[in-house]
């Protein structure tokens, strides 16, 4: 019989604290999906290859299963479910990357999908502008089995539009 | 006027809870339950051994565990082996594995026992404290050991073979040995898998309150895991809920079923009356979930100065692995779809399926038709060398013609039917295709590369798909008194957009507002008959079912509606959710809204709401009749059937420009074009993704992905670190697509599959053009540099074998 200590840990996600108790060893991927109620994160490999996982911690695209949940209680953590924009809605608006998404049908069975979001929601704001050739090496860390890419591709350059669009004030 | 949604580029409506991290797959279900459980398997770490004894006496001593179980702890039905899915008569040894192994594993991954605890960690943890010794026996590894049978996978099963089929159209041998020209070839395709991003998953909850157990399964086939969790847990079928939440992605290995899991959790769950859940890690997918493609095949072919095909033998061996549970579908259909848009005057096929200490094989997207169309391609370019023929001279010269539909081969598909195609227009694919990739002008391009050091080449792939096998699908349409149009068929989504495709034809077929309908799928509460989404078949079977269905919606729609408006039938129209007179304007009395319809459709006692105020008793209806009539029922609502002849043929062609290094060997895409023809489309923007989906899946399976076992049948490369899958950098940086639309005149909306094509003429298109660029024969894919540059070194002085007539 052995008892496994817990660790009380305060996570910051999405602008809101969520206080769980967990040992050293879950994984942060598992504390936002199963303590936070967070099930937007997916797992896809639990070995940091496929990037399916992926949150911004303090705004820098990290894999969450390669992150234990102690190790991350001074960060500010964003996942798929905090891209939205606040507009009054209870829903929210999508993100100039969500909406990309939805218009270029740049995903299928979208388990994939919010580690894309996330990756290109900062790969964004290093290169707002990007060319095609940098829009795939933004994603060149992150496996997708169903698109063949084409159209997430097309996704981070018309993200890159909307974010001007909505800059000036058009959409 | 309503906008015709069949046909349009409509935005998918699923994709909103997916961007907003709403999705529901089955790991994501009852995660805020207190009382919900967690499941580890003990897999093997042997490829062949007996279990000698389990000591299972150290796991309850762990905090957080449950329960154990093996074997011994099984009873009834779950003690005996799983199901053989698909028997075949010529599976005559057919082999299935235990939930939990009894006595023997047959391969490194196989399940021995099961854990439930509070959480995942420490299912693993109780895991690691089982302990099992192993007798262990000589392993079986790979088509060649399975085929030379100095080791058995089964005792029981003489020399490894579980199957022989054989099925001849005219004397094949006799017109080979007669043909004036003959070939020889040997043509190898190796191991992959699915590998969807989302692997297996199961929860189960069992309700004391009501006795009714709820399975969520990413399956492919709610009804099949329902089928079977309540025969082997012995339970009524009217107690069995299986429900698909959101799938992340299929392609076929999801369609094998039940998994151990699929029935050791819902036994869990009702034993310990807390529910439980199963969520498979990815090293347990590479090792415990099923791959496909390993096949070795030997051709023998004679045709005539023209390149036309007068005699075609064709043998294979396909590895099956340890167990037969989804049957010989994937090598029949390579037996039968090899054929591809040709028509060999002679064929013969004979198949041996041979067991292996390896994971199982069932079908992966495409299933056998990618090794088909290899054999095939690889045929039909070995001619073109041997007679110095352009190669799409001689595919022109063995095409099926168009007047030659429906074409019946003389052969019997994988669902037991003729094998009959029933539309195309080859020669026109032909052209578009030599159009779109710029065949005519290939060789002034290799000139230009070649001048500047650079070695390129040009590949094409002709294939046929026989997609929408039966036996059936059903829909349910129901209106709701708000106009609103909920419609339930009962197979599978994975990704495929089928909410929103669906929603089209509902909204073409009954004129309501696309954003009315809501499409529910795989949920056995709201559709018990149901067979599954695989083989490309859920637009054809689930998409005839909900036209048909919602046309017999439509119909009693309309025949209250003329009462209601004291008009004719045939007078009246739908659009946008309101029955009017045709040619009238929208004054009242000639217009009224499908809502509204629906309230007259069920005569109430009680009012409830002011939309039910409308329809009691005493509101509606002639008091000198009953309220329903006898041949009539209450509600407005539809529901059909669709079950084709047979299966439909979708076909294609792919052209590839590769150039090849000169010196790492490395393999670059230069363009890549797609001809495609899945008859009527519903939504092209849908079909061009799964055609995207689809050439990346055949990249990767040409170029980059093989499952590498050692001869003890270890998996080397059980991670995504070593299995290598494309990333966004290994596919074509475009895909030229063009359509052509032969309707199938086999269901009502003229459509074909169109889920898989996209990868089936891969390892053939890539095996061609690096053979152009190399000038070597390509006989077994995938191919990796190291392996073109041992190639290059092989043939280095060395004549094209091709141009020498085989003895």
């Amino acid at each position: 019989m052995t008892t496994e200590q817990l660790h009380d840990v305060r996570l910051h996600v999405n602008g809101s604290v969520h206080e769980v108790q967990v040992p050293a060893r879950r994984l942060l991927s598992d504390a936002l999906r199963h303590d936070c109620g967070l099930t937007g994160t997916h797992v896809g490999c639990e070995h940091g290859v496929c990037g399916a996982c992926t949150v911004l911690v303090d705004g820098t695209p990290m894999r969450s299963c390669l992150m234990l949940a102690v190790s991350a209680v001074d960060a500010e953590i964003t996942t798929v479910e905090g891209l939205t924009e606040d507009d009054g809605t209870a829903q929210g608006r999508l993100s100039p990357v969500q909406q990309a998404f939805s218009d270029c049908h740049g995903l299928q069975c979208g388990f994939c999908t919010p580690g894309f979001l996330t990756t290109i929601t900062a790969g964004l704001r290093e290169t707002p502008d990007p060319t095609e050739d940098e829009a795939r090496e933004m994603i060149a860390g992150n496996l997708c089995r169903c698109t063949g890419y084409q159209n997430i591709v097309k996704s981070v350059l018309r993200a890159s539009e909307i974010v001007a669009e909505r800059e000036r004030g058009e959409a | 006027m309503t906008t015709k949604m069949f046909g349009a580029k409509v935005a998918r409506v699923e994709d909103q809870r997916f961007l907003r991290g709403q999705g529901r797959y089955v790991d994501d279900l009852l995660t805020d339950d207190p009382r919900l459980l967690h499941s580890a398997v003990l897999r093997s770490p042997h490829a062949h051994a007996r279990i000698v004894d389990i000591d299972v006496s150290d796991v309850l001593d762990l905090e957080g565990v449950i329960a154990v179980w093996t074997w011994d702890d099984l009873t009834g039905p779950m003690a005996e082996p799983l199901p053989l899915l698909i028997p075949h008569p010529t599976l005559t040894h057919g082999r299935t594995q235990y939930a939990l192994a009894r006595d023997e594993v047959n391969y490194v991954g196989e399940a021995i026992a099961f854990v439930v605890a509070v959480d995942r960690y420490v299912a693993e943890d109780a895991v690691s404290r089982i302990r099992v010794d192993y007798e262990f026996l000589k392993p079986v590894v790979g088509i060649a050991a399975a085929r030379a049978a100095a080791n058995a996978v089964h005792d029981d099963v003489p020399d490894n073979v579980g199957a022989r089929m054989e099925q001849e159209n005219g004397d094949a041998r006799a017109a080979i040995a007669t043909a004036p020209h003959t070939l020889t070839l040997d043509l190898d395709v190796e191991r992959s898998a699915c590998t969807p991003m989302e692997g297996r998953g199961t929860v189960a909850r069992w309700d004391p309150d009501t006795s009714r157990l709820t399975v969520w399964s990413s399956t492919q086939t709610s009804t099949g895991v329902r089928g079977c969790v309540a025969a082997k847990l012995g339970l009524d079928l009217a107690k069995v809920d299986v429900v698909t939440p959101d799938v992340g992605g299929g392609f076929g290995v999801k369609i094998n079923h039940p998994w151990p899991e699929e029935l050791l959790v819902p036994l869990a769950a009702m034993t310990l009356g807390r529910p439980v859940k199963f969520t498979e890690d990815r090293r347990e997918h590479f090792i415990s979930s099923a791959h496909e493609r390993a096949q070795q095949h030997h051709v023998e072919v004679g045709f005539d100065d023209d390149g036309r095909v007068l005699g075609l033998n064709v043998e294979f061996w396909h590895d099956h692995g340890a167990y037969t549970p989804y049957g010989l579908i994937v090598p029949i259909i390579t037996s039968t779809q090899l054929l591809g848009p040709y028509k060999p005057a002679n064929y013969r096929v004979v198949f041996e399926s041979l067991y292996t200490n390896t994971v199982i094989v069932t079908p992966y997207r495409g299933a056998g038709r990618p090794q088909g169309c290899f054999v095939m391609e690889r045929t039909m370019d070995a001619i073109s060398a041997y007679l110095g023929k352009d190669r799409t001279e001689v595919r022109a010269t063995n095409f099926i013609q168009p007047d030659e539909f429906p074409y019946e081969h003389g052969l019997v598909f994988q669902d037991g039917r003729e094998l009959t195609y029933d539309s195309g227009d080859y020669p026109a694919s032909l052209v578009k295709l030599k159009e779109l990739v710029g065949w005519d002008e290939f060789e002034d391009f290799r000139a230009e590369m070649a001048a500047q050091g650079r070695k390129v080449g040009i590949g094409l792939a002709c294939y046929v798909e026989g997609t929408g096998v039966g036996p059936y699908e059903g829909a349910h349409v129901h209106i709701e008194t708000s106009g609103k149009v909920k419609v339930a068929t009962g197979l599978t989504t994975q990704g495929q957009g089928h909410q929103t495709a669906f929603a089209q034809i509902v909204a073409d077929t009954l004129g309501v507002r696309f954003e009315d309908v809501e499409i529910t799928t795989g949920d056995t509460r709201k559709m018990p008959y149901a067979v599954g989404t695989f083989a490309s078949r859920a637009a054809v079977m689930s998409g005839s079912a909900i036209h048909l269905a919602a046309l017999r919606a439509k119909e009693k729609a309309l025949r209250i509606a003329a009462e209601a408006l004291e008009a004719s039938e045939d007078d009246l129209e739908i659009a946008d959710g309101v029955v009017s007179v045709r040619g009238t304007d929208a004054s009242a009395g000639t217009r009224i809204d499908l809502g509204t319809v629906a309230v007259l459709s069920n005569p109430l006692r009680y009012a409830f709401d002011e939309a039910s105020k409308a329809a009691t008793q005493f509101s509606v209806g002639d008091p000198g009749k009953p309220p329903v009539a006898e041949d009539d029922e209450p509600g407005l609502e539809g529901k059909d059937f669709y079950s084709p002849p047979r299966s439909t043929f979708a076909n294609g062609m792919h052209a590839v420009i590769v150039e090849t290094d000169p010196d790492t060997a490395e393999i670059k895409i230069l363009k890549y074009a797609v001809v495609h023809d899945c008859g009527n489309l519903i939504n092209p923007m849908i079909v061009e993704g799964q055609i995207h989906g689809g050439v990346a899946q055949g990249v990767g399976g040409a170029l980059y992905e093989r499952m590498a076992y050692d001869e003890s049948g270890q998996l080397l490369n059980a991670s995504f670190m070593d299995f290598l899958m494309p990333y966004a950098t290994e596919v074509p940086t475009s895909i030229d697509i063009d359509h052509l639309e032969t309707p199938s005149p086999l269901n009502p909306l003229g459509i074909k599959g169109a889920g898989e094509a996209g990868v089936i003429p891969s390892a053939a298109v890539f095996a061609a053009a690096i053979e152009d660029a190399e000038g070597f024969p390509i006989m077994s894919m995938p191919i990796s540099p190291s392996e073109l540059f041992e190639l290059r070194l092989a043939h280095a002085d060395e004549p094209h074998p091709l141009t020498e007539e085989s003895a």
